[in-house]
This record gives C-alpha cells, structure tokens and sequence, in this order.
C-alpha cells in the first residue's frame, strides 16, 4: 500500500522523465554508434567496438568541408538576423508608429508558415531572379527566417526594461548615444545574446530551406542528408556527438560561473 | 488573512502607452524597421506572390512558363494528391496529441517538482538539439530496426499485432510504417512542445494549489481546475508550434517511412527538386499554405488566445 501511494504521489515524475528518455534515446544511440565499426556503407547495425572514426574525424571526402561552410554561414546568419531583429525589436517596444499590426504580422508569419512553403516559394523567386543558387542564396534565406525569432528574443528583454533607467540617465546629463550605450544596450544584452544563439543554431541545422535553396553548394545537413541515401560514415556520429558534448560543456560553465557571481552578490 | 495580505501586489501593467511620447526624431522607428522589414518583404512577401504567380502558370521548361490562369492546375493538384494531404493532417495531428501526451508530465515536472535539478533537466531537454536533427532522425532507424531489441519485445508481447490490424504498422515491422513516421515527427517536435508548456507553467504561483488543496480539491480536480486552465496559453503555442512544422515535414517520411507514407512536403519536394514540374508545386504549396493559416485562425480564435506574438 505505501508503495502504491509512492507511484500515485510520484507518476508524474515517472511520465515526465520516461519523457526525457524517449528525448535523448537517440542521441545515445548517436554516442554509442561513433564506436561502430559497420559492415558494408550504412552504420545502422552493430557490429564491434572501434575508435577508428574519433582517429580520423575528417576522414570522409566533403564532409569537414560542409561542416566549415555551415558553421560560416550560420556565423553570418546569426550576425545579419541579430542586427536586423533587435533594429525591429527595438521600434516596436519603444515607438509608436502607423501600421503597427502590419508590422508585427509581418514578424509572425514567417514563424507560422511551414518551411517547405517558404523554401518553395523562395526558389521560385531565385529562379525567375535568374539566381545562381549557392552560398548567397543560402545566407539570404537564413537571416529571413532567423529574424523573426531574434524579434521576438529581444522584444521580450527590452520590454521587461524599466525605462525609469534611461529617464535617469538623461537626468545624470547623458547624451542619447551614451545612454543608448551605457544603459539600454547592457540591460537588453542577454535578450540580443539568446536571439543571436538560436540564430545561429536554427541556421547551423536548418534543411528544408536549404535543401531547396542551395542549389549544388554542401552544408553539413545536406551532406547527411546525401549519405543517408548513399551511405553513411561513422565520422557523422562523431561530429553529432562531438558537438552535443561541446555545447553541454559549454552551457554547464556558463551556468556554474552565473552560479559563482549570483552567491558573490549575495 | 496575514498571509494573503503578505502577498506581493500584481505589478503594474507597463505597456508602451504609459511612456512618455518622444518628440524628437519621429522618423527613428522607421529607419530602424526599415532594412529588417526590407528584408521580410523581398524575401519572404514578394517570393509568395511569385509562387501564386507561377501556380497559374503553363509552358514547360524548355519553352519558358506565361501566366495563362490556368487555375486547373489546382484542381489537378487536389485530386491527385489529396491522400498526401489528408495523411500530412493526420500524422501531424497525431503527433501534436502525442507530444501534449508526452511532454505535459515532463513540463509539470520541470516546473513544480525538479527543485535543485531544475537547470540540470532543462539543459538535458535542449541538449538533443545540439545534434543535427537528422543524424538524430537517422538513429531512429537503428532504434526501430527489425531485428532490434524493440521490435522484437513489441513482437513477442503481441503490441505489432494490434498495430499492424490498426494499419498502423505492417507485419512485423515498425519502420517504413506510419507509426514510425509519427514516432519520428513526436520525436522531432516535442521540444518546441515542452518548452512553451513549462513557461506557462512556471508562471502559476504554487499558493493556488495550496487554496485548491485548502478548498477540499483532490489532485486531479485541483489539476482540472486549476492547473490545466492556467496553462492554456502554453498549450496553444505548443500544439501550434508542433502541429505546423509536422504538417510540411518531408524529412521524418522520406527517411523514416516508405512510399505509402508520403506527405504532402514529399510531393512539394520532388515536384519541385525532381520532376521540375514548378506550376504544381507551387499550387501544392500555395493549397498547403492557405490551409494552415486557416486552420491556425479558426484554432486561435476558438482559444481565445489571441495575442500570441
């Protein structure tokens, strides 16, 4: 009987980490396969143990080539959305303009439309264009996409801002730039640094749009997405591991020196 | 009654209004939205009237395409590929039912029960997303292999046989069925699911249970009455936030399904990628677009959640 009033005090606790483990089942899967050493071209069987893909990261022809040209145009992805988004952001939160609802259900849409009708549509406009599809073409159509999810990032930060702040910065005598500087620009930071994030990881994995758009340029999704119908190397596992690994390490730091100055204030 | 009145004061609505108008530089939020909305209006408005343009289209690649309104092309495109269609809108919303399924306990979870394992949790619910999503996708089929450990305890306790008289799987197999195909598009959202579901979640003061409790409510009443209602906002956004991206997949049903398993994005994608044939796709697409911002404003409205930007 306690153990049944345990499961009955406890089942969404049970439900909400069975949950957790569908989510990351795949990624130990993804783990445990970048030690395969598979028969024939694909790495879906397990076969034994090896370290000879972590050896030779780059073994593979092409693929640390598209992995480089993803992290570029992720790079600057993430530079044009975050410029663009936070100019945006910061109009709606701060002015009162005409055509208001224009704007932000030209912001919306983009987040409301599924990517294949974008990445459709946008090839039409290439090809009537006459575009040579390729690296711009990818680039353009990532900071479209980025930017509306910059938007919404920042305005969240900047309207949570206490514009007494400002108020009191004039009232100290500083200039609008300096203000802007000093004061706006510092408090609205961690809301333009998550934008800027998921810019660029929304840009780093996207394939829908850019399968469309790339014409015969390779990121590294395309480049899985190739090998999934040709064969797939052990070195994808590696780099999908490797990079989970990286940005858990890199969140973990990040939250044990938040850690360190919130208990330093205190 | 002290502890009520200890109670810390609702803050104060600070909408945009109560500030102070700016008198000098009028044209300042212009200029800021200019490149951005610049931006949106060549890349994404103009690309949609280029595609409505080319569904009424006729020609063929050698000769050039000419507008003609040839709105046949849409009735053509309907009738042949409504079962794409319908089957996009039904794996789409079985997988959207399925993540609220699963993704409610862990969001609960997270935001009344984890205490010091909070962070810890949320960084392992975003952590798959630092894996391509298709190598992930791709472990699937490693998962559901068919003489995998799954499939076969799923065999041996006689779940395939329900499934497969479901017409959910077929034989003894799990890939290359729908059911794989929902798995994979379960599996592919159900972050974008939980995440607006725990912000929702984590915005209900925990006192209300306490006063649910107080008032003689059993758990499940306080969580109908309370809980669930206070979370709707999340709800919405979540079931949006899966169902839209799920219903132009083509990634989980090309590599996680067969070719009875196509969805309308399969079609969009090879129409446009392969066969080349731009007036169909484009209607395809244009169909696919209207029906979802359909769907999405009959859903917001009947919600009554309507400002969700």
């Amino acid at each position: 009987m306690a153990f049944v009033n345990w499961l009955k005090r406890n089942l969404v606790v049970i439900a909400g980490l069975l949950t957790l483990g569908y989510l990351l089942l795949p990624n130990v899967v993804v783990m445990v396969f970048s030690f395969n050493k598979p028969k024939g071209r694909f790495n879906y069987q397990w076969q034994e143990f090896s370290t000879d893909a972590w050896k030779d990261p780059c073994g593979v022809a092409d693929m640390c080539g598209s992995l480089a040209l993803s992290l570029q145009i992720a790079v600057w992805a993430m530079i044009g959305a975050t410029l663009l988004g936070t100019m945006i952001a910061f109009a709606l939160v701060r002015y009162r303009f005409r055509a208001r609802g224009v704007v932000n259900s030209l912001i919306f849409l983009p987040m409301a439309m599924p990517e294949v009708v974008m990445a459709a549509s946008l090839l039409t406009l290439f090809l009537n264009m006459g575009a040579q599809l390729g690296f711009w073409t990818i680039l353009i159509a990532h900071i479209m996409f980025c930017l509306s999810f910059v938007v919404v990032a920042v305005k969240a930060r900047v309207m949570s801002m206490d514009p007494r702040l400002e108020q009191a910065a004039q009232d100290l005598y500083a200039g609008p730039f300096q203000t802007f500087l000093r004061v706006t620009l510092p408090i609205a930071a961690p809301g333009i640094a998550a934008g800027a994030l998921l810019a660029f990881a929304l840009s780093f994995d996207d394939f829908i749009i850019t399968n469309f758009n790339s014409g015969s340029t390779v990121t590294f999704p395309m480049f899985v997405w190739g090998a999934a119908q040709r064969g797939t190397p052990v070195q994808i596992n590696v780099i999908g591991t490797a990079m989970s690994v990286i940005a858990v390490l890199c969140v973990v730091i990040a939250m044990v020196i938040s850690n360190r100055r919130t208990r330093q204030k205190a | 009654m002290a502890a009520l009145t200890r109670a810390p004061a609702p803050p104060a609505p600070a909408g945009p209004e109560q500030r102070p108008p700016r008198r000098r530089g009028r044209l300042t939020p212009y200029w800021l939205l200019l490149p951005g909305l610049l931006w949106l209006v060549l890349f994404f408005v103009l690309p949609m009237v280029y595609q409505a343009s080319t569904s009424v289209q006729t020609g063929s690649l050698e000769e050039g395409y000419k507008v003609t309104w040839h709105f046949v092309t849409y009735w053509e495109a309907v009738s042949e590929y409504w079962p794409q269609f319908v089957r996009s809108v039904l794996y789409a919303a079985s997988a959207t039912v399925l993540c609220l399924l699963l993704g409610y306990p862990l969001a609960y979870l997270l935001a009344f029960r984890a205490g010091r394992w909070r962070n810890l949790l949320l960084v392992l619910v975003i952590a798959p997303f630092f894996t391509s999503f298709l190598i992930r996708t791709l472990a699937w089929k490693t998962i559901l292999a068919d003489n995998g450990p799954l499939v076969g305890a799923l065999d041996a306790l006689h779940v395939l046989d329900v499934t497969s008289w479901l017409g959910w799987t077929s034989g003894d197999r799990v890939l290359a069925t729908p059911l794989a195909v929902v798995c994979g598009l379960t599996y592919n959202f159900l972050p974008f699911m939980i995440l607006p579901l725990y912000t929702s979640l984590d915005r209900i003061d925990p006192r209300l249970h306490e006063a649910a409790g107080d008032l003689y409510a059993r758990p499940f009443t306080t969580f109908r009455k309370v809980t669930f209602p206070l979370s709707m906002p999340g709800v919405v956004s979540g079931t949006l936030l899966t169902f839209i991206p799920a219903a132009g997949d083509y990634v989980n049903a090309d590599l996680l399904g067969s070719t009875d398993t196509r969805m309308i994005g399969n079609v969009i994608q090879t129409q446009f990628l392969r066969i080349l044939d731009y007036p169909t796709a484009a209607a395809l697409s244009f169909i696919l677009m209207a029906a979802i911002l359909v769907m999405v404003t009959v859903y917001i409205r009947r919600s009554g959640t309507e400002d969700l930007v």
